[in-house]
């Protein structure tokens, strides 16, 4: 275990005010930490600001990506329960996307005394309807995700791979790349969606013993509002505000209302 | 390219009367001369609006503010259908909707353009339309986004063709699972299962497989003569693949055959020496190296009698904590010559004592990229450090080092390790005894 170098592993970086309270942003699905950087440096003013990439997306260490423990969203719990310990991160205020809000429910459930709060952007719980319940995708859907992944790569191929990963001694190949926010290698953006959106973690929520915040788009094509309106309903005492934004990323859509959300209640008194 | 600004002069259709806060005029149009266009039978409008590729304005939430009639027609939309009332993701399947929000939007807005796209439309049909997308965000002079420009391209065919080669991948990764599978199970037929027990002899062999879908021609044997002798070889063919894997197996069964025979080493080799000859004359010849000894308990020990066939020498560790190679006369190698002999000598295993056997995949590695082999300078310093061991502990070490050299490696590897278990302390003489070459002892 002590072998592990996460901060390379995951890419972590750290930012923001050194004596502020912790607030670490975790991106979803798809592309990487980048996804933040229009309301990084807002929260910076006041919190110590820790990002990192999920391994296998992003500038991760792709080689550290093992099929069994990215087979369930508790592998990147883990991981980021990791990062928290190397950093010694204490009271963090965890702010998930999209299936990282799942991961920062799983954590705050092992390690409750870590985080101090959970800011849940667009989460959902379960992304395939059931009985009773609607998550917005048959399994059919999700099917054809993953196949339309296979043909879409957004220009990955195995020669430029060292690049996208981060290659340390050519930092400059990485930086004018087109799609290099989003890329993956198809094989592990291909597992990293099957445990994305195949995750039934509705049972988990009500464990959740840390203070909430749901923060859910208007307009959301995949966290619709009732989705929201059950996780705010399923976690004890979580509040849920409606951004006046469309789409699945309001921190790229309206970062201005996102970053206003986020610091309300990280910077409001510890519930 | 004249021609090929002229459609950005477009302005205005009027089927585009509806939102005028995102007409798609592009600052092109400034630059165009207006009566260039009046020379062209085609009209900007006409080309935009019928184009060979699908048109699409949207608000930067996606919301549709303008399409041409080419994709109206692909979908079978009617314009009133989708402007302001659609945004762009409704136009496609579930899962290409997914895409959409989380590859798609984000890089959008993060890069201002994304090219080349493949996605799925949902025609009013029902039926899907399989289409290459490139999206750019126009922007005010000030760079504040105004809105999306969409292109997109019918790309059925494509995607048949892009099938095909998935396809084909797939079968391809599933013929070479098969073929790995085929080339382990023939590798470890060319392999003893497990090494006999012999009392007083802790005996170690590694195999490292250097390519998963290629038969190397390594081997190694250690097996029973009679109650009190085994014989044992290490050797290493010359190619790969089928043919050396034939060979392999040809001179495994050779070799413990004449040692059946006769199991002085000299003659053993001697004997494969003309088989091969023979074997090989109509082929083409196959050649290997080879080591094969005889193993006697000798006092509180063993004498191994050798005979070697243009093999790497075989490195022995002391108790006493030293490690040299240990010569023999070395023959040619065997397969080469029809009248070649081989001539044995023989070296004492003491208590303490490693003796290990190893093919050359392991001196002729590249360490690192630039670098030079490994080298048999490089081994003795290695077994040096390395002494005193056990058979055990040296094959775990090599089996250490040969992981370490990683893709410097690009030869099979075989090791054969023998030890004599360390005494508990006694009084019994020195450990080391001076290997000397002597007469074939297994006549006697």
């Amino acid at each position: 275990m002590g072998a592990i170098d996460v901060t390379r592993r995951n890419n972590v970086v750290v930012t923001g005010r050194a004596d502020g309270p912790v607030v670490m942003l975790a991106n979803g699905f798809g592309c990487d930490q980048t996804m933040w950087r229009l309301v990084v440096p807002g929260l910076a003013r006041d919190f110590r600001v820790v990002l990192f990439d999920h391994v296998g997306s992003g500038r991760s260490d792709v080689s550290a990506w093992q099929a069994g423990r990215y087979a369930t969203l508790d592998g990147y719990a883990d991981d980021i329960l990791q990062i928290c310990r190397e950093l010694e991160l204490e009271r963090v205020i965890f702010v998930g996307h999209s299936v990282s809000a799942m991961m920062g429910v799983l954590a705050a459930i092992a390690e409750p005394d870590r985080f101090s709060k959970l800011i849940l952007i667009g989460p959902s719980p379960s992304y395939i309807d059931s009985p009773g319940y609607r998550g917005g995708f048959s399994r059919a859907d999700i099917d054809e995700l993953l196949t339309s992944l296979d043909s879409n790569y957004l220009g990955w191929s195995a020669a430029m791979a060292p690049v996208i990963m981060g290659n340390p001694d050519r930092p400059e190949l990485g930086q004018e790349l087109a799609n290099s926010f989003c890329r993956a290698d198809p094989q592990i953006a291909q597992a990293f969606a099957r445990t994305t959106f195949l995750s039934d973690n509705r049972s988990d929520l009500a464990r959740v013993a840390v203070p909430t915040l749901v923060l859910q788009c208007s307009s959301d094509a995949i966290a619709p509002p009732e989705v929201g309106e059950f996780v705010r309903a399923q976690i004890p005492g979580a509040r849920l505000v409606t951004l006046p934004a469309t789409g699945h990323c309001p921190h790229l859509s309206a970062p201005d209302v996102t970053l206003a959300a986020i610091a309300s209640f990280a910077g409001g008194p510890p519930q | 390219m004249t021609a090929g600004r002229d459609p950005a002069a477009g302005r205005d259709p009027a089927a585009d009367g509806r939102d005028p806060t995102t007409g798609v005029a592009g600052p092109a149009g400034r630059a165009s001369p207006p009566a260039f266009s009046e020379l062209l039978e085609d009209s900007a409008e006409d080309l935009y609006e019928n184009a060979p590729c699908g048109y699409l304005s949207t608000d930067l939430d996606g919301r549709i503010a303008r399409v041409n009639a080419t994709l109206l027609r692909w979908l079978g939309y009617a314009r009133e259908d989708l402007v302001g009332r659609r945004h762009f993701a409704d136009l496609l399947t579930a899962g290409g909707r997914i895409y959409h929000e989380t590859h798609f939007a984000p890089l959008l807005s993060m890069q201002g353009e994304v090219g080349g796209v493949a996605l799925d439309l949902r025609a009013s049909d029902g039926t899907r339309l399989p289409v290459l997308v490139t999206s750019a965000v126009k922007k005010s002079p000030a760079g504040e986004p105004l809105l999306i420009r969409t292109t997109i391209f019918d790309a059925r065919d494509r995607r048949a063709y892009e099938r095909e080669l998935l396809r084909a991948r797939q079968e391809s990764d599933r013929e070479r699972e098969r073929l790995r599978v085929l080339v382990t199970t023939l590798q470890h037929s060319l392999l003893p299962h497990a090494l006999p027990e012999v009392p007083g002899l802790e005996a170690a062999a590694y195999y490292h497989v250097a390519s998963p879908d290629e038969v190397s021609g390594d081997f190694y044997d250690l097996f029973p003569l009679s109650r009190s002798r085994w014989g044992l070889f290490l050797g290493d063919v010359c190619g790969k693949g089928a043919p050396a894997a034939a060979a392999t197996s040809l001179i495994r069964y050779t070799l413990r055959a004449a040692a059946a025979y006769d199991p002085a080493p000299g003659t053993a080799l001697t004997t494969l020496n003309t088989v091969l000859n023979e074997q090989y004359e109509r082929d083409g010849q196959s050649f290997c190296t080879a080591i094969f000894g005889l193993l006697v308990p000798d006092g509180d020990g063993f004498r191994l009698t050798f005979a070697n066939g243009g093999h790497p020498e075989p490195l022995l560790l002391r108790a006493d904590g030293t490690a040299s190679y240990q010569a023999a006369p070395r023959g040619l190698l065997i397969g080469v010559l029809a009248d070649t002999t081989y001539a044995a000598t023989s070296v004492w295993l003491r208590p303490g004592d490693t003796l290990v056997l190893y093919t050359d995949g392991l001196t002729e590695a590249r360490p690192g990229p630039g670098r030079g082999r490994y080298g048999d300078e490089a081994l003795l310093a290695f077994a040096r450090d390395l002494s005193p061991a056990t058979a055990t502990g040296t094959v775990a070490a090599l089996a250490a080092l040969l992981g370490k050299f990683s893709d410097g490696l690009t030869d099979d590897t075989a090791v054969l390790a023998l030890s004599v278990p360390a005494a508990a302390p006694r009084q019994d003489g020195p450990s080391t005894t001076p290997a000397g070459p002597e007469q074939d002892p297994s006549q006697a």
